[in-house]
């Protein structure tokens, strides 16, 4: 092998497989995400079982409203796209490009976020709709804030990899980190589609 | 290889045109995904019947997350034998789990 591959101009096609440890990580994220489909589903699944028992308190009919919904699902869409275009600027290994578009995806993670607060607080002054109102909140509040967190923690690993990475360059050391923390990222996503569908429009349609 | 420089840069070549063919679909799947969200809320929006509306944007769903997954989490590229059959054995033990919680409340 005459090609040095640790110097990013000579980096593999795919990163994250060109290693054993890389190999192992990445099949190992792949169980990971397995276990968290399980993880959310059980959430689905309390909340389809809960979500008529509202105590009196405010239905989901009542106090979802889709324009917000609306906007949260094209940012964190397109926050799903820029990761890619950061994963294809890694590939080219255009160091800068992919910063700025991990940057940008870090951006609309934020904007998701700080919407999510909005709707949160929205519900709990405006409606006096809190997590102890009835069985409905409760189941609500766990399956839509433990997306929330699962948006926060990847924020947090996105941002730690820029700035750890920040003067190294790609290598065929990180690069497998930041093509991971992309899975993750559209797993975020995936996962979104189905709170967005499940929970907001079929709320909506009763 | 090393030494022929020509030979290093037509390869580099070669995958960057790849690379761009790649992102082509990637985007193509974006525009896929923000019109299926558009139909699914267009759909609510305008009040059509539940029994009509529901089956539909969930299947709406199912779609959308097949091409985050194929394309986006890159499940259609060779090697990927091994997370396809994590993921799927994920989503079966996730279908056995909801199936399990919603018709618990239905007895």
């Amino acid at each position: 092998m005459a090609d040095d591959m640790l110097k990013s101009e000579n980096l593999p096609q795919n990163p994250e497989r060109a290693t054993l440890e890389g190999r192992n990580k990445f099949m190992g994220f792949w169980f990971f995400l397995g276990g968290e489909t399980v993880l959310f589903a059980s959430l689905f699944g309390t909340y389809l079982a809960l979500k008529n028992s509202n105590a009196q308190g405010p239905s989901a009919e009542e106090i979802f409203g889709l324009e917000l919904v609306f906007i949260m699902t094209i940012v964190l869409l397109t926050s799903s796209l820029t990761s890619v275009y950061a994963m294809y600027h890694m590939k080219n290994n255009d160091f800068k490009k992919m910063q700025l578009w991990i940057g940008i995806t870090v951006l609309l993670g934020l904007i998701f976020l700080g919407f999510e607060i909005y709707e949160f607080y929205h519900y709990v002054h405006g409606y006096e709709f809190g997590y102890t109102t009835s069985a409905f909140s409760s189941a609500f509040y766990t399956l839509v804030g433990f997306h929330g967190a699962h948006v926060a923690f990847g924020l947090g690993w996105f941002l730690s990899l820029m700035i750890r990475n920040s003067k190294r360059g790609i290598n065929l050391y990180n690069a497998p980190k930041f093509y991971i923390a992309s899975l993750y990222w559209h797993f975020i996503d995936v996962v979104w589609v189905f709170i967005f569908t499940v929970v907001y429009l079929m709320g909506k349609v009763g | 290889m090393a030494d022929n420089t020509n030979s290093t840069s037509e390869k580099q070549q070669f995958y960057r045109k790849k690379h761009k063919e790649e992102m082509k679909h990637h985007v193509l799947t974006f525009v896929m995904m923000i019109a299926f969200t558009l139909i699914a809320f267009g759909l609510v929006m305008a009040d059509v019947s539940a029994m009509f509306t529901i089956p539909i944007i969930l299947i709406m769903a199912a779609v959308q997350v097949a091409f985050q997954l194929y394309y986006f989490m890159h499940l259609n590229q060779e090697g990927h034998e091994m997370p396809a059959l994590m993921i799927y054995s994920g989503i079966f033990a996730a279908f056995l789990t909801i199936l399990a919680l919603t018709t618990i409340v239905w007895w």
